[in-house]
């Protein structure tokens, strides 16, 4: 898990004497932890016991107190892209031959009426697709029926046999047995 | 029929499992549409119908799920619906839905399809701890079952085609709910959040969007659907995210074991206490004060009951079960009362 980036808030709570004297105080100290660095982030802990801790940016970040702002939601980005393109009226409204959906609609309500709308409103829907997919544009996965089907008995087999080590291995003997049952239908067939 | 899993607690509430510890269930779920018909938002009242009645037989085909039990959402009363939600058998929108609709569910409740949510198919299959690669072969075989009855809506370029299309491409929700309140305490939590969220997973309350983290339950589930196989989403949450957030909320109890004991077993003895003598008490304010026994029974500092009484009393003293229990509509206060009684009742019997 990465965590890069540095916000730069700087949070000071102060109960006691006043905030200008301590922050002068504050702003004076090496980093508790390399003693070396000015002490630029200060934390103050209330549970479970009341702490104030004071680091230098570098230090702040490998303890995981300062961190990259958020990153938006799927669905954020969506409403986002959405509310963007009817703002702009940058889209022509297509409608769907099979559905009867326009894309207006589509911006509207959020959810496609056919299988086919993927396909009608493609030129708009990839752009879209493309930013909620981090920049996923093709299929990468099974397919229906693309399980074992009997030319692939032996290739399946060898898949099994390779996660049946695996799960005991990982001591998930739930998984094994799962996968032992699964071997032994394969074979008699 | 529904009265039939009000007997049990189901397979997700065992709390055992890899990791149970810190991760208390997950889940898989795959999003399906049938080729050549309306999703939802466009299909008829009679599409709709005939989509549920077809959709109703497949999946409970004994080469699908065996012995299957279907349940009408459109015909079941509020309670009824909303106790499924509260066993995570189908969403709370499909329980606020409208039109025919339901949801088909194995004998120990591991697998359920749901049927008209926002896709024709939600397929899901849920375990207690953490065990995503056994639930990808049960979802992929109950899915590989399916697509040799029905034809369902691919395209070689995206993928199975969903009603939203930000589940395009496999369609898999892999999510996976965590127990995390040692990161609360020590205010850790956030950056974990954060982390996640730089990952582009969803971090959300127990009962999915637009719900609280109550009682230190947190859901962590994948949001991008296209570009990556099933087999690498399933492996970065079961071989990195989750082991690394399970050894910090392990790091952050052995903190406060270490240094703040005292506190901890004042905090878990005293939400035993409150648990035990109220008159009156919320389904929010029980969940909040099992967080910490949980933890406790866990580090083994809490003997008074065990794991599996826990989840059972988290499960009962939901406002559905607790009314389906009593057999009848209750409203806040009477439901508070019943609940306070239902507690002392279960943990009172219970030698210590
Ligand atoms: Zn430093
Ligand atoms: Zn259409």
């Amino acid at each position: 898990m990465t965590l890069n980036g540095i916000n730069p808030t700087v949070k000071i709570e102060n109960p006691l004497g006043t905030a200008k004297k301590l922050h002068k105080m504050i702003t004076k100290m090496n980093c508790q932890h390399c003693n070396k660095s000015r002490a630029t982030v200060h934390i103050t802990d209330t549970v479970p016991e009341r702490k104030e801790r004071h680091l230098c940016e570098d230090c702040a970040e490998k303890e995981g107190v300062i961190i990259k702002p958020n990153q938006h939601t799927t669905n954020e980005i969506l409403q986002q892209f959405i509310k963007q393109k009817i703002g702009l009226g940058l889209t022509e409204n297509v409608v769907c031959p099979q559905c009867g959906l326009s894309f207006q609609e589509f911006q509207v309500k959020g959810q496609l009426g056919c299988p086919h709308d993927y396909e009608v409103f493609k030129a708009q829907l990839m752009p879209l697709i493309e930013r909620a997919h981090e920049g996923g544009t093709k299929h990468v996965g099974k397919k229906p029926g693309g399980g074992t089907p009997p030319q692939n008995l032996h290739t399946g087999l060898l898949k099994l046999r390779r996660e049946l080590q695996d799960a005991i291995q990982q001591e998930n003997y739930e998984l094994a047995a799962r996968v032992r049952d699964q071997i032994r239908n394969l074979e008699q067939q | 029929m529904i009265e039939k899993l009000v007997k049990t607690t189901g397979e997700w509430l065992k709390g055992e499992g890899p990791s149970s510890d810190v991760v208390v269930s997950s889940r898989i779920r795959l999003a399906r549409n049938l080729a050549e018909q309306p999703f939802l938002l466009t299909a008829s009242a009679g599409d709709r119908a005939e989509i549920y009645r077809s959709l109703a037989g497949e999946t409970s085909n004994d080469v699908v799920i065996p012995d299957a039990m279907v349940v009408d959402i459109d015909e079941a009363d509020e309670i009824d619906r909303n106790l499924l939600v509260e066993r995570h058998l189908i969403s709370r929108q499909h329980a606020a839905g409208e039109g025919p609709r339901g949801v088909t569910i194995s004998p120990d409740e591991t697998q359920a399809i749901m049927i008209n949510e926002e896709d024709h198919l939600r397929i899901q299959s849920l375990r207690s701890g953490l065990q995503l690669e056994l639930l990808w072969h049960e979802v992929n075989e109950i899915d590989e079952a399916l697509a040799n009855r029905v034809p369902f809506a691919f395209d070689e370029q995206l993928g199975y085609l969903t009603a939203c299309p930000t589940n395009v491409g496999t369609g898999i929700r892999v999510s996976v709910m965590l127990h995390l309140p040692a990161l609360r305490l020590t205010k850790e939590i956030e950056r974990v959040a954060r982390a996640a969220r730089d990952l582009r997973l969803a971090v959300r309350g127990s009962y999915g969007e637009g719900t609280e983290a109550v009682g230190d339950l947190y859901q962590i589930s994948n949001q991008t659907t296209l570009g990556k196989s099933e087999e690498s989403i399933i492996e970065t949450f079961s071989r990195t995210i989750i082991p690394k957030i399970v050894e910090y909320e392990r790091a952050a109890r052995e903190t406060l074991m270490k240094q703040h004991s005292s506190q901890l077993d004042d905090k878990i003895w005293r939400s035993y206490g409150l648990l035990t003598n109220a008159r009156m008490i919320s389904s929010g304010e029980t969940q909040s004060l099992l967080s910490p026994i949980r933890m406790g029974i866990h580090l083994d500092r809490f003997h008074a009951f065990d794991i599996r009484t826990l989840n059972e009393i988290f499960l009962y003293t939901q406002p559905a079960h607790l009314q389906k229990r009593l057999g009848k509509k209750l409203d806040d206060d009477e439901r508070a009362a019943a609940r306070a009684d239902y507690l002392r009742e279960r943990l009172a019997s219970k030698p210590k």
